[in-house]
């Protein structure tokens, strides 16, 4: 191996390579905590779905948040901490909240040592941008690209490390060595390219695979994520929280058709955009919740001046956390006062000048131009709720990211806690870098640390290839095609499990999941192995699954409205369910998972203060 | 508004292949690529083509589309009169893996020869300084999304194979010039991009330029002026003398030669 292998050259036999931390997934998360790992010592290799480079922190657009003072001094990692538990509605683990807040400044900082080029203050520091539900502005930004100028900055600084990276490699199952308790002994996967298999052995795995957005019909997300290490993670034996909190992010484009979902940054929100409904109305101020009534401006006068001045006014309601955006624009889309292609409008052009809205918005203006023919310079966007995050994920230990499997690590989208029932825009990049490096530390500490090596088994990789040929194989009665059945599970988890939730309907998508994980033992797939995504959509099929079946049912059994989970049934939050994290394990069958109540761990008094009178 | 589109897609891999005809139901408001995975939905499952978040960000679903290197995701349908068939070819200055998917791995080669950045240590408070004028231009070679379209190209190496080793090609020559034009680098590439990346083998014919999906002026704004700055240093007979009696150009101030 020299690094970035794109397929597996050997012949004959099982291609087998032995290192001390694995890596799954080449976004923010995994990139850095394999830089982490590298630099503590460890040999270090990633493994990921896509080429590098191309995951899906590159969609990012906004910034990354971190309480760097750069544009208001008055910033610090306590504002920032208070934001984010304020803004997942308290069912943040504070712990994580804490750490995040206080590390992410040097993390930014730290890419700019790796050659990211930010954007810049008067006096020539990164500069910080408005978000919605940060107290300051707090976002460094390059544009509205931001995700790409991060990824390419860890991408370039992993490569300069010469860490190993096997693209287009996808991991399947893990390994334990179950000889003394369970541990992780390495990963099994398959790449992409010749189809041939190929087996990690190494004592630490770090899951940073991403999220779940590709089991909904209208996302942000790309093909990728299909919820893979929560799924790997249920398999091994770890726990998921938080599952019922899926962030719906309020505008996401709406026409045409093809693009449906593509996010539409909120910056246009942070850099002075307004929502208007059919009648022209800005109609956020009739959606400010009592929680934020405090902090908010009740009028138009009072919100515009607070761009300038944020000593002497309130926030406009357009920049509350993006559940309370979302829920109010579905609102009045379902009162009818839509726009024609069925969302609200989103108006920076009456607001901001044409050379203002290029220079901050690049992306933003090129994506409207080229995919629906709109000039966001002269008119308005059409947009409406797309899924976009999922707050659950692997619940992993605070301050290391283990999860409950000896060896098992989980960081970014696919571990859960940190964000609560909702996440704040921008907190997203600035997790990846610090649990990441966190992380790579722990994986690192604790592979470096060990006697014996924990052994992969051969009759497990025997059985993670017969599983992984399966659809090739079909059933008796084999018919299934693959991306039927995800058609179907994205039109049910809309319908069913969408922005707006009732006991019934969850019950009913419930039912559904059940008849679609039967229907997948019937998968046949045409073709043979190399590059055929057929085949690899029937292999993430399992994962999606698996974790629709986490979100439903943590939604059913939570019965309050909280963060990134509206209950139509039981509309306001409950301070009962307020202490009280759900969390979930695959079931003895190992087919399906069950779920049980955990009180969420509790708060020191010196942290409790920030919170008082509020 | 929906109607039967006629495509023809390159199938095969690398012992060869050819165009196959489909028939494909599309609407308007589409791109290429919806009518490639509605192709794999419902004719042909195994139809490979490489793609990621569809929205023009990540460069994954670069092809040749009527025989024009273009991302498959930013390609409307409305651009072609429908009665027009849409012939879609992989890449072809990359080896075949199977129907729309080459291998790109040349690319990342040529970035693993590149020397990182270099900077000098931070400021006394932790930070650092840099004007929002000087990272612009860098800023502008940073918006590439490494879909390689001007590296399939760039004539140097299209249908050169052999050019190859010698040629870091545009995408490149893009890296080399932001990290030159990088306000707290420390190192002086020029050298290195003249002998190992090849520069010299570009005679701006502006084919990259043409091609970039993101309209980075590679061409004007890259390539040409990282050009010049091999030429001040390799050929201004004053540098040339200044070099020789120990006299360093203000140009290379701070700057070591990797």
């Amino acid at each position: 191996m020299t690094g970035n292998e794109m397929s597996g050259s050997e012949t004959g036999g099982m291609e087998r390579h032995t290192y001390d931390v694995v890596v799954v997934g080449a976004g923010g998360a995994g990139l850095r905590a394999a830089i982490a790992a590298h630099e503590a010592g460890s040999r270090t290799a990633i493994v990921c779905k896509s080429l590098l480079g191309k995951a899906h922190t590159v969609m990012a657009e906004g910034g990354i948040a971190a309480a760097m003072g750069n544009r208001w001094p008055e910033d610090n990692w306590e504002v920032h901490f208070r934001d984010t538990m304020r803004g997942g509605k308290m069912l943040n683990n504070w712990r994580m909240a804490q750490l995040h807040a206080q590390e992410a400044p040097e993390r930014v900082q730290e890419l700019e040592d790796w050659g990211a080029l930010f954007d810049r203050t008067d006096d020539g520091l990164i500069s910080q941008r408005d978000f919605g539900g940060h107290r300051y502005a707090r976002l460094a930004h390059v544009g509205d690209r931001t995700g790409l100028e991060m990824i390419r900055t860890l991408q370039q600084r992993a490569v300069a490390l010469g860490i190993d990276v096997f693209m287009e490699c996808t991991v399947t199952d893990l390994m334990l060595d179950t000889s003394d308790g369970s541990r992780i002994s390495g990963a099994f996967g398959y790449w992409r390219e010749t189809g041939r298999f190929v087996v990690f052995e190494a004592p630490s795995v770090i899951l940073a695979t991403g999220g779940i957005g590709k089991s909904f019909k209208v996302t942000s997300n790309s093909w990728e994520y299909t919820g893979d290490g929560h799924a790997l993670a249920l398999r091994a034996g770890a726990s998921l929280i938080n599952m019922e909190f899926v962030q719906f992010h309020p505008t996401g484009m709406v026409w045409p058709p093809s693009v449906k979902g593509l996010l539409v940054t909120e910056s246009v929100r942070g850099d002075g955009g307004i929502l208007r409904n059919s009648e022209g109305k800005r109609f956020m101020f009739d959606y400010i919740p009592e929680f934020f009534r405090a902090e908010t401006a009740d009028t138009e006068e009072e919100a515009d001046r607070w761009y300038d001045d944020k000593a002497n006014n309130r926030r406009p309601p357009e920049l509350l956390p993006r559940d309370e955006v979302a829920r109010a624009i579905n609102s009045e889309i379902k009162a009818g006062r839509g726009s024609p292609h069925g969302g609200i409008f989103l108006d920076i052009a009456s607001r901001r000048t044409p050379e203002f809205i290029r220079k901050r918005l690049p992306s933003m203006y090129h994506q409207f131009k080229e995919l629906a023919d709109v000039d966001i310079t002269a008119e308005p966007m059409e947009i409406g709720p797309t899924c976009h995050y999922v707050m659950g994920g692997v619940e992993v230990d605070a301050d290391t990211e283990l999860s409950g499997v000896e060896g098992l690590y989980a960081v970014g989208e696919c571990s859960g806690g940190m964000h609560g029932s909702n996440r704040l825009g921008g907190n997203s990049l600035s997790d990846l870098l610090v649990f990441g490096r966190r992380a790579g530390e722990s994986a690192a500490s604790y592979a470096a640390g060990l006697g014996a090596r924990p052994q992969v088994a051969d009759a497990d990789v025997t059985a993670a290839a017969t599983s992984a040929l399966a659809p090739f194989e079909g059933s008796a009665s084999g018919t299934e095609n693959p991306y039927t059945i995800q058609q179907d599970l994205q039109q049910t988890m809309n319908d069913l499990v969408g922005i707006i939730r009732t006991g019934p309907e969850l019950e009913a998508s419930l039912a559904e999941i059940d008849r679609l994980k039967e229907r997948a033992r019937h998968l046949l797939v045409e073709g043979h192995r190399q590059y055929n995504p057929g085949w690899h959509l029937a292999l993430d099929l399992r994962s999606m699954l698996l974790v629709s079946e986490c979100i439903a049912k943590a939604a059913l059994e939570r019965q309050e409205s909280r963060g990134g989970h509206t209950r139509d049934d039981f509309p306001g939050p409950d301070p009962e369910w307020g202490s009280r994290n759900l969390v979930l394990r695959l079931d003895a069958g190992g087919e399906g998972v069950e779920l049980a109540h955990q009180p969420l761990p509790a708060m020191p008094d010196d942290l409790k203060t920030y919170f008082e009178g509020s | 508004m929906s109607y039967d589109l006629t495509l023809r897609v390159w199938r095969g891999d690398a012992d060869g292949g050819e165009l196959g005809d489909y028939t494909v139901e599309v609407s308007d408001g589409e791109v290429v690529l919806d009518a490639i995975h509605r192709l794999q939905a419902t004719q042909a499952g195994d139809l490979a083509v490489r793609w990621n978040c569809k929205a023009g960000k990540c460069g994954s679903c670069s092809a040749e589309i009527n025989g024009r290197p273009r991302l498959l995701c930013m390609t409307r349908l409305s651009d072609f009169d429908p009665s027009e068939t849409i012939t879609v070819t992989p890449m072809r200055s990359f080896p075949v893996i199977r129907d729309l998917v080459t291998d790109v791995s040349f690319n990342y080669e040529k970035a693993r020869e590149l020397p990182s950045f270099a900077p000098g240590p931070r400021d006394d408070d932790g930070k650092r300084r840099m004007m929002q004028v000087d990272v612009e231009r860098g800023q502008e070679f940073r918006k590439c999304i490494e879909c390689f379209l001007c590296q399939n190209t760039c004539h140097v190496v299209r249908d050169h194979e052999e050019n190859k080793p010698a040629f870091a090609g545009p995408r490149f020559f893009l890296r080399y010039a932001e990290l030159d034009m990088h306000p707290l680098d420390t190192h002086d590439r020029r050298e290195l991009a003249q002998g190992a990346a090849g520069l010299g083998m570009c005679n701006i014919t502006k084919c990259c330029t043409e091609v970039c999906p993101e309209g980075i002026r590679i061409t004007d704004n890259a390539i040409i002026p990282m050009k010049e700055r091999v030429v001040d240093r390799k050929f201004d007979p004053l540098v040339w003398l200044g070099n020789r009696i120990g006299i360093r150009s203000k140009d290379d101030e701070g700057r070591t030669e990797v």
